[in-house]
């Protein structure tokens, strides 16, 4: 009965252990009795109001916490209930993931929360321990004090936001995936060129093209010509291989359906093939869009106007504003996750047929 | 006859050769603007085209080498200069790919111990896979000045944070492929080491890993290549000191346009040797597993 006890709960002993060894380190005693809650919620309940309510108090816990560490009122008790609350958040997180609602459209929420808790958590103990343990700005800032250098730098934030993405990587991207799929359409009627393109190709994309930046920044000057230049080139290849393995999916049945109908050769392609290949161009699409941030990036380590996400990164850090490197850092992440996201938005919208996407 | 047309040898060649003439005629475009400068500074009036184009061919700062130009300066900085040599490619090539190498290894380790929890944990699949994928639309490469800077004021210096950089790129791919090939057997399979009495250990030992042992290649395969760009990338920002990347940037300060391109070309040689190492690996351990004919 222990042993099986101990078996199925044996992580929430890891966390009641060091909230109660907190309270004879000078550990609040609200802070204990909020987390022994938490507990005992979970153990004694399996139900998603009881979740619901946990998570409210886990997170009430943190903020009285983090109250607690800005008035630098820190004590051994404090880092050892932080610890057993990192544990909790832990077992949260997995209550919630075995939540299946039968509603589809909190089903797809789901999805979404359960990530979220889990990121807000390693925001919440980088802060705390960040502010708690003093670590130097230099190494790790908190990310209060980015989100404060955000808002103080908006201005820089955007001008170099409209360098780097709006003047460099996306007419790069478009230059480049666009020439890709138009070569790839003409190379798509000359088995003769597949065979001869396609394994070149497959070797410069897994070549250190990001080389080619110095040269393309000695080519086209130091402004953004060079760095759409660099973008072009490294999204080129990815695209190109994807958009011609994408216009094979297409079998002889799909063929001979199409020619029963007397479909033309173009009528062939956009009504069929090129539908049947959106997945693997969106593959090539969605590669590319790192790709091409990366590109112009690390363009700007090259040369540069005085503006640029990369210049200022390369140049902040040498200064050893780290704050400030955070905050492009931060945009970056942002710039890049929003261009995947809304590919991936626009993928799931155009290729709804496909059946990666009914069986989730 | 017929053969060698449907073979890709010829066409690969054409494709080669077709690149190599551009290469050429853009080498003259590019450079005869310079070189017409030289002849007026010269007071040559009456020079023929032909002498235009060799003159192109064999400038010492070009803006555009040519291929052979590049291949000279390869052969020179490999194969007539000492290894130790500062100025051997050699040299350079063996600093990146250590760095290159060592991320690689930590990077698949970290990828396949990701893959198996995510694969038997379902608060992993949930939490930390959409964190995957969003680690990989950071743009790594933007924060590798500051990861380097900020290790070295740490006192962390020389291989580990350029292979820091190259984990972070080469772990994503190796996990996602993992991922799909531990959950490749088949509902089947697994009732059948179910009926074993097989445990959650065993059960990974003996059938999720080595069914997924295809899948760990083809994605290694991509995470080497990722992983090269990475040490690469990660040299920029040391101050040129040595390797691959440092050989670029040195290049691009001082305007040696040959020495940026055989760095370039020596790169994408490394790059090729290191996949098809890979695919070597692959071959013979699938032979191995009876997975192969």
């Amino acid at each position: 009965m222990l042993s099986n006890f101990l078996k199925n709960y044996y992580f929430y002993l890891f966390s009641l252990l060091p909230s109660l060894i907190s309270l004879f380190f000078e550990g609040s005693f609200y802070g204990f009795l909020l987390l022994l809650s938490f507990l005992l919620i979970s153990v004694f309940s399996r139900s998603v109001l009881s979740i619901i309510c946990g998570g409210i108090i886990l997170h009430v816990f943190v903020y009285f916490s983090l109250t607690s560490i800005y008035a630098s009122n820190i004590s051994a008790g404090l880092w050892f209930q932080v610890f057993a609350s990192w544990i909790s958040a832990i077992i949260f997180v997995s209550r919630l993931a075995f939540i299946k609602p039968k509603n589809e459209f909190l089903q797809k929420l789901m999805i979404l929360i359960v990530p979220f808790f889990f990121g807000l958590w390693v925001i919440l103990l980088w802060e705390i321990i960040c502010v708690g343990l003093n670590v130097p700005v230099l190494l790790l800032p908190a990310p209060s004090l980015i989100g404060v250098q955000i808002s103080n730098s908006l201005d820089i934030l955007y001008a170099d936001f409209y360098q780097t993405v709006v003047k460099a990587v996306i007419p790069g991207y478009i230059y480049g995936c666009g020439s890709a799929f138009i070569l790839s359409i003409i190379i798509d009627r000359s088995p003769f060129l597949q065979r001869g393109l396609l394994p070149i190709g497959n070797l410069v994309s897994v070549m250190p093209i990001v080389g080619i930046a110095p040269i393309m920044v000695m080519w086209f000057g130091f402004d953004w010509q060079s760095k759409a230049a660099v973008v072009t080139i490294m999204t080129f290849f990815p695209m190109l291989v994807n958009t011609v393995a994408g216009l094979k999916i297409a079998n002889h049945i799909d063929h001979d359906v199409m020619s029963t109908w007397g479909s033309s050769y173009w009528q062939s392609l956009l009504k069929m093939r090129l539908p049947k290949a959106l997945p693997l161009i969106f593959n090539g699409l969605k590669i590319n869009t790192t790709l091409a941030l990366i590109g112009a990036i690390v363009a700007e380590f090259f040369g540069t106007p005085i503006v640029g996400m990369g210049f200022r990164i390369s140049v902040e850090a040498q200064r050893m504003s780290f704050d400030l490197v955070w905050a492009e850092i931060t945009m970056a992440a942002i710039v890049g996750s929003t261009l995947y996201g809304l590919l991936a938005l626009l993928e799931r919208y155009l290729t709804f047929w496909h059946p990666s996407f009914h069986n989730r | 006859m017929k053969s060698l047309f449907s073979g890709s040898l010829i066409p690969i060649s054409t494709v080669l050769l077709f690149i190599f003439s551009i290469w050429y005629v853009g080498t003259v475009l590019l450079n005869s603007p310079f070189q017409k400068d030289v002849y007026k500074r010269k007071g040559v009036e009456n020079y023929s085209y032909s002498q235009l184009v060799k003159d192109t061919m064999s400038q010492k700062r070009p803006v555009l080498p040519p291929p052979h130009q590049v291949m000279v300066e390869l052969w020179n900085s490999t194969v007539n200069k000492k290894i130790t040599s500062k100025r051997s490619l050699v040299y350079h090539a063996g600093i990146t790919l250590s760095s290159t190498l060592l991320g690689f290894v930590i990077g698949s380790l970290l990828g396949i111990i990701l893959a198996v929890a995510i694969v038997y944990s379902r608060t992993c699949d949930m939490t930390l896979m959409p964190w995957i994928i969003t680690s990989q639309t950071i743009p790594i490469l933007a924060i590798a000045p500051m990861i380097i800077v900020v290790l070295s004021a740490l006192g962390i210096q020389g291989l580990l944070p350029k292979a820091f950089i190259s984990t972070y790129l080469s772990f994503f791919p190796v996990t996602i492929s993992m991922v799909k090939g531990l959950r490749s057997p088949e509902t089947i399979e697994l009732d059948m080491m179910k009926t074993w009495n097989a445990n959650g250990l065993q059960t990974l030992l003996r059938l999720r890993l080595p069914s997924s042992i295809p899948f760990l290649f083809a994605g290694m395969k991509i995470g080497i290549a990722a992983a090269l760009v990475g040490a690469i990338i990660g040299e920029l920002p040391t101050g040129a000191v040595s390797g691959l990347g440092a050989r670029m940037l040195q290049g691009s300060y001082y305007g040696q346009m040959v020495q940026i391109w055989s760095a370039l070309i020596f790169a994408s040689f490394i790059a090729a040797f290191l996949v098809t190492m890979i695919d070597v690996i692959r071959l013979s351990t699938l032979k191995r597993f009876g997975q192969l004919n």
